[in-house]
Formats: C-alpha cells, structure tokens, sequence
C-alpha cells in the first residue's frame, strides 16, 4: 500500500469525484464501508510505518526547517543517507519541520525498533557518524548532546525512562504547551498521511457533517480564541461580522505575511505544519460561507510557500479541498499569494490590495474587510497561528481551550525567543505566563551571565520592558498597558550591552523605510522622530548655540512629536510605530539623557560619541588599522606606535575589529 | 531595453519563449496578476528590464506609470541586474543587537560599495534585508543563497575571499 488514501481493494469506491464523507475515518481506521480483516491489516501496517513502528526498520527525523537547512541540515541527511545504505541498515529518511529549539539545530532523531524515538543536538558530521556507529549499530547511546526521548504514543515509548529523560524536561521545553507547534519538528510536513494519522482533518470532518455554521462560530465564541497576529480581536466575532455581511461572493485570507524583524512563528508553523493551518481555514471557509481563500505569504519564505503548494495539490487530488469537499457539498478553492516585500501589507487592507495587485496601501476603516474586502466583497482575514488553533478547538471543545491560559486571553502564544538569551528559538507558551520564565527559564538566562536590560516584544509597533516588568503576564491587556503588545510574537532580548536608544533608532529606521506615505503623520513623523535620534547619538564639539538647544529640546521633542503620530495616523501600523520610542523614553529616560546632555552612550553602542584612541605601550606599528580605516584617519610609520586623527574619525569601529593586539580603546 | 514600439500589436511574439510563457500563463487584462508577472520575470532574469513594465502594461491593460509605482513600492523588485552572488544581509532585530551593523559596515568596507549597488566586476550585489528568520544564527549573511551565521566583522573578509577564489 503506497498510501493511507490509495483505495484497499476494488469494494473502496472513493475518488476525487466520488467523495466519501469517512475518507478521514476510513484512513486510519478503516476500511468502514466494507468488512475485511486483509484490507485492515493493510492498513494498519502502513499507519505502524507511518507512525515510525515497524519492527524492521530504523527512522532517522532531521530538521530541515530555514534554521535547519541553515545550519548545514541538508549535508547531514545526504550523509547518514549514505552511510546507512552502505552498512545496509533498512532506515527510513525523514525530513521533519523546525522543531523550534534552534540553539540545538542541527538535530536529529533516531527511532529503532524496540527504542523509543531518541534526540539528538548539535549534530555535526562526526556525531552523525558517531549516531551511526553506536546508538544504530550497537544500541549504546552516545552521552554528550542527547536531547531526550520524543513520545510519540508508541508503547516503545517509555523504554529507555531509567536512562534518557523525555525531551518535555529539557529546560527550553519544561513550561511549553504545544498546540500550534503539535506537529512541528514531529512529523514530515510535505506529507498529508503524517498529518492525518495525528487526528488531522478529524475536526473538518466534523464540521462538515455535524455542525451548522452558527455553530461552529459559536463554538469558536465561547473559546475565546483572539487573533494571534496581534491585535487581539476576537476570531469567533470576525467571523460572525462576515457570515452576516451580504455579498455574493466571500473571501478567506490567511495573513502569513510576517514583517516583524526578528519573528519567524509563522514561518516555522507553514513550513513544520502546512496542514493544521489549511484545515483551520477550511473550518473558517465553512462558517463564513466563502468559498475562495489566499494565504498571503512572504515572498522571503520560499520553502513555506513550496510546502503550502504541496499540500494544497495534495489535498485536491484527494477530495479534501476544491468542489464538493468530502461530499459534502461544500466548495472551497485555496490559492497562494506571494507577498513582495512590504512590512505595511501586514495591515489587512493594505494585504487586500496587494492581493489585487495594486500597491500595499491601508484605506481607512470602516467599511471594514468583513463588509467590503477584496474586490469589494465581504473578506475574513485571520493570523495564521489564529488558524492553526481552530481545528484544535473544534475537535476537543470550546471548554478544554478555555481551560488554557488566562480568563480574558484564553489558549497559547507561539514566540520567536531571540537577542541574547542562551536558548532561542520557537516556544509556545500558555497565556499568562510571565516574562521572567520565558527568559530565565526557558531562555536560560542571559548569555555570558550578563545582566539583563529589556526585553522588546511585539516587534516595531511593540515595546521595551524592563527588568521592573519582568513579572508581567502575558497576556493582551496586560502588556498593552505595560506599552507593548502581544504583536506577532517576536521576543527579543536585550542585556547591559544594548543602548536602548540604538534599539529606539533600529526600530525608526525600519518603520521609516516601511511607512507606505500616505499619511503624513506617518510619512514626515517617523522621518522627523529618526531625524532626532540620529542627532543624539553623534556630538559635534564645534555645534553652534542654536544646535545645542535644538539637542537639548530632543526629549521634550520626541515625546511630543510621538503622542501626535500616535493620535493621527491612519492605520494600525503609524499609530503604533512611535511605541518603541515612547517605551524607551518612559523606562530608559536615563540613557536618553545621557545621550543629549553627557554625551555620552552608557552601553557604548552609540559610535558618534565615542571617542578612539591608540595606547601606545600596547601599538606594535603593523599598520594594519591604517590599511583598513575608510577615512584614513590613522597616521604613523612602520614599526612605531599609531595615532588616529580625531576630525578624521567617523568612529566606525574598523580599527578595533582588525587591530591584532587590542591596542585601541575605546571610550 | 528600450520601449516597445506601440505600432506592433503583438510585441509579445516578439519575446523569449520563456517570457511568453509566463505571461500567456495568465488571462490578458488579468490585473491581479500583475504582482506574480513581476515576481516570476524578475525569477528569469534576477532584475525587471524595462520592457516587461510595458509589455505587462500593455497585456494587463494597466497604465505603465502603475506598474512602475508597484514595482518601486514592493522591496523586492529591482531595475538594476545583479552581480554573480547576491550577498543579503540581514536587518532583523536579532541581528542588529547582536552585531549585525558591524558585518554591513565590513562588508561595504571590504567591497567598496554600499548596500544596493553591485562591485565592478559584477561579482557581488550588497544588500539588506528585513529578516532572514534564522535569528538564533544572528548575526547572518547569505551569500548566493548560502547561510553563514554567529558572523564577526573579521570573518566576513575570510568569506569573501572564498568565494573570489571560486572564480
């Protein structure tokens, strides 16, 4: 049997023109139309295959997410692909999505008969070859980067308990709660069988066949689910507005254009998970009554883009998705739209218009999307980790999702835990969780022990908390009023080294460039703001008195400046867009002033005030700082001690990363 | 390139194959598809030449002074053709508190460009881009496609070599 789907025997009458509503139930239990022990066993097989239990074989799971493939997965599968083949060991090779501890690519799982499905970190060629030669060969389990066991609901699963700990009490994994990232790193995502044998489409079955519309909205209602692309709204309720919108045609959009620099959950979940977003979707089609839908995906995102077209091609040739899905006489055709690089098109009515191919332009709301969207049809657009939870809360009940999280923000968060902790990666936590053990407990602390600063969430139209607000739950409202946002999800994590008027300026700069130009708020404010800060982190020793009061108003300035934007742009993203200002300023007044009054960058990032100098005790005279400085500001003769030329410096820092005896300090 | 001569009606005949086939792939008039036209002829030859934005304008039917503004909107497209490896490097937040400035510093420093032009030679094209998404790598690089990651500005000199030595 090549398939879960390929019929078992001439009775099996199913096809993509003559659907069967138990096709789900039929694939891994069945078959339910017909009574024969043989084509049960057939199947049963092919799931004991699937799942990773056959007795003869050996399963190697590799990571081969962006991360994964990033870090050199691809030579690692051609390599243990190779060697096995010679030792003639009969191995199944799988390619598995971005299990999200990205510290620890590039991991691979091994999974013999017999054994539980064993973890393996930092796996190089050596260790590949060491994986090979003792734990496949000789069943003895190399020490030094095992992870932990993966259960995978195989009775093997607990043999090895007195040895190796179970991947869930690695410290990154301990307080996660996966939903969204269920399948992600488990299972190989190009495959619809995987997905399946893991309750897919169990929930799509459902709906169609014993749900109404209304109810399933309400079913997502009481959930309490908000949308997860950051402003929170709740989901059941949009898609109530837009089964009520009148209009003969109805659309479903996936937001997957994830701008925020610094987040890829989106990304992990299309390339670890394609399907579990697709069935949401689905799921939603069905209760808004639209039957055309887009995933609008970063161009910058190639592999989940190939996955998603997989799936869609995948599910189409088996009656899944397209006309009369499952007979039930529901039609949903799923299209993907590549985005092109525009941090706007995030906006949902600036993402419409890209669709129709026009420039990403936010209009002002109302008429809202569910009224008048795409082509000026009724529209629903939702996150896609919003997505990747409906099948769940559809198939365990609204009450088992509420039981998750806090009362007012039910369910969990994926984040993109980055910057500066030991672990980053991909983790999903439960709502309410605090701040401080995401970092010090998932994140493992600060790298090199240094002291924590802040911590910047919700990407550019988040903000900066700091160590004071480390107890913060996560949740909506709180971190709204601590002046961030849930955003996307992007966590990055800032220590004693980060100026956080630097981090102020990175996040201007990049809205800046971003904002669309419509408004002017948006369009001159953001350039005005930049215009500021760039002005505080440089010192001209030969300033005028008029520009020395300029610098003095900057503060007063800025949060002025910042409060108007905020109260006059025309879109979601100007008016959050001063916010990494305005939390810097509200936390960090401190390194403000001393940025425009001292002169000076406490955490020394600021290069315009900061001052070069050669020791000469230390200078040996190889000259290879003058060689690489782009101003030609460093003077002297071979062999003796150099100098640099202070109006010359433009204190780019060159000189310090090149000079092999450490002799330039910098202060 | 220069502007296709209006008094020949079908001046897409007169095109590569591949062009041809990629814009028969889609209805004429079609104005949704002018953002996937964009994308795939820039697919083909790594930058838009200029007389796709009138030969598009002409099949969808759209005024080329639009084409042109979406073209310019959008971050990905480009007029200019591109050196032998694309060199991005990435901007993300990650990168940038992990040192990410310092490898773009070194990196327009060592190839005496800035970000958005292309060497003499034609061999690297600098760019930024927004994020990469391989963060915990940070600060990273692709150069033609490859990731290099946990760079320092030292390094970058290393890896440039490497690749002009493949010439």
């Amino acid at each position: 049997m090549n398939s879960l789907f390929t019929p078992c025997c001439e009775k099996c009458t199913h096809t993509k023109e003559t659907p069967c509503a138990d096709l789900i139930k039929c694939a891994v239990e069945g078959p339910i139309c017909h009574e024969d022990k043989n084509c049960h066993k057939v199947k049963q097989n092919r799931l004991k295959y699937l799942q990773g239990a056959d007795s003869d074989l050996t399963y190697v799971y590799i990571g081969m997410g962006t991360c994964g493939l990033a870090a050199g997965a691809d030579k690692i599968y051609n390599f243990m692909a190779k060697q096995l083949e010679k030792k003639k060991i009969p191995t199944v090779m799988k390619k598995v999505g971005c299990f999200g501890l990205c510290t620890e690519e590039i991991m691979v799982d091994v999974k013999k008969p017999g054994f539980p499905r064993v973890s393996f970190a930092q796996v190089n060629l050596e260790r590949a070859a060491e994986i090979i030669d003792v734990f496949i060969e000789h069943d003895t389990i190399p020490e030094g980067y095992l992870l932990g066991t993966v259960p995978m609901g195989l009775s093997s699963d607990d043999s090895l308990q007195d040895q190796v700990h179970y991947i869930n009490d690695f410290p990154m994994m301990k307080k996660q709660q996966r939903l969204v990232l269920r399948n992600c790193g488990i299972i190989n995502p190009e495959s619809l069988e995987e997905y399946v044998m893991r309750r897919g489409y169990k929930a799509l079955t459902k709906v169609l066949f014993s749900m109404k519309p209304d109810e399933v909205i309400t079913e997502v209602i009481d959930s309490g689910l908000r949308g997860r692309g950051g402003g929170g709204f709740p989901t059941g309720k949009k898609w109530l507005f837009t089964r009520k919108a009148e209009g003969k045609r109805k659309f479903l959009i996936c937001n997957a254009d994830e701008g925020d620099p610094g987040a890829f959950m989106d990304r992990s979940v299309l390339e670890g998970d394609p399907h579990s977003v697709i069935e949401g979707m689905i799921i939603a089609a069905y209760a808004i009554g639209a039957e055309e839908g887009y995933i609008y995906v970063r161009a910058e995102y190639p592999l989940a883009i190939a996955r998603l077209k997989k799936a869609i091609a995948n599910l189409e040739a088996n009656g899944i998705l397209g006309d009369n899905i499952l007979g039930s006489g529901f039609n949903f055709h799923l299209k993907v739209k590549m985005g092109a690089g525009a941090f706007v098109c995030g906006e949902e009515t600036a993402l419409i218009g890209s669709i129709e191919g026009k420039r990403g332009i936010p209009r002002p709301r109302p008429p809202y999307p569910a009224n008048s969207g795409l082509w000026g049809y009724p529209t629903n657009i939702n996150n896609v980790e919003t997505f990747a939870n409906v099948a769940l809360i559809i198939d365990k009940g609204a009450n088992w999702f509420k039981s998750i999280g806090t009362p007012k923000s039910s369910g969990t968060k994926v984040f993109a835990l980055t910057g500066k902790t030991k672990n980053s990666g991909l983790i999903e936590v439960p709502m309410g969780i605090s701040l401080r053990e995401i970092i010090f407990e998932l994140g493992g602390g600060l790298q090199n022990d240094k002291q924590f600063k802040a911590a910047q969430i919700g990407g550019p139209s988040g903000g900066c908390l700091p160590v004071e607000l480390l107890d913060t739950a996560i949740d909506y409202d709180s971190l709204q009023r601590a002046g961030a946002m849930m955003g996307s999800g992007g966590l990055v994590v800032m220590d004693e080294d980060t100026c956080m008027v630097d981090v102020a300026r990175f996040f201007l700069n990049f809205t800046k460039k971003e904002s669309c130009g419509k408004c002017i708020p948006c369009r001159e404010g953001t350039a005005r703001l930049l215009e500021v800060l760039e002005n505080i982190v440089k010192s001209n020793p030969n300033s005028s008195e008029e520009e020395l009061q300029k610098r003095y108003q900057s503060i007063n300035q800025l949060e002025r400046l910042a409060h108007v934007i905020k109260d006059t742009a025309a879109c979601g993203l100007g008016q959050t867009a001063p916010n990494p200002v305005l939390s810097t300023l509200k936390y960090f007044k401190n390194e403000y002033e001393a940025h425009v009054y001292d002169k000076r960058c406490p955490a020394k990032q600021c290069r315009g005030l900061l001052v070069y100098r050669i020791n000469p005790k230390v200078c040996r005279g190889c000259g290879i700082c003058a060689k690489k400085c782009p101003q030609g500001a460093i003077v002297g003769e071979r062999a003796h001690s150099h100098f640099i030329v202070p109006d010359k410096c433009a204190r780019c820092g060159a000189c310090v990363e090149f000079c092999p005896f450490d002799a330039i300090t910098v202060s | 390139m220069g502007k296709v001569c209006c008094c020949n009606k079908d001046s897409l005949a007169k095109q590569d194959e591949a062009i041809q086939k990629l814009f028969r792939s889609y209805a004429p008039g079609e104005k949704e598809a002018l953002i996937p036209i964009l994308q795939e002829t820039q697919g083909l030859y790594g930058y838009l030449p200029k007389s796709i934005l009138y030969l598009a304008s002409e099949y969808l039917n759209v005024p080329v002074g639009k084409i042109y503004g979406v073209a310019t909107f959008y971050n990905q497209f480009r007029f200019d053709p591109v050196g032998k490896y694309l060199i991005q490097v990435c901007a993300g937040t990650a990168c940038h508190v992990r040192g990410g400035g310092l490898i773009l510093q070194a990196l327009e420093s060592e190839l005496g460009i800035k970000a958005g032009e292309t060497t003499k030679n034609s061999l690297f094209t600098l760019s930024t881009v927004a994020c990469l998404g391989a963060c915990s790598m940070a600060p990273v690089v692709t150069i033609g496609g490859e990731f290099h990651g946990r760079l320092q500005p030292k390094d970058v000199v290393k890896l440039l070599r490497d690749y002009e030595m493949k010439e």
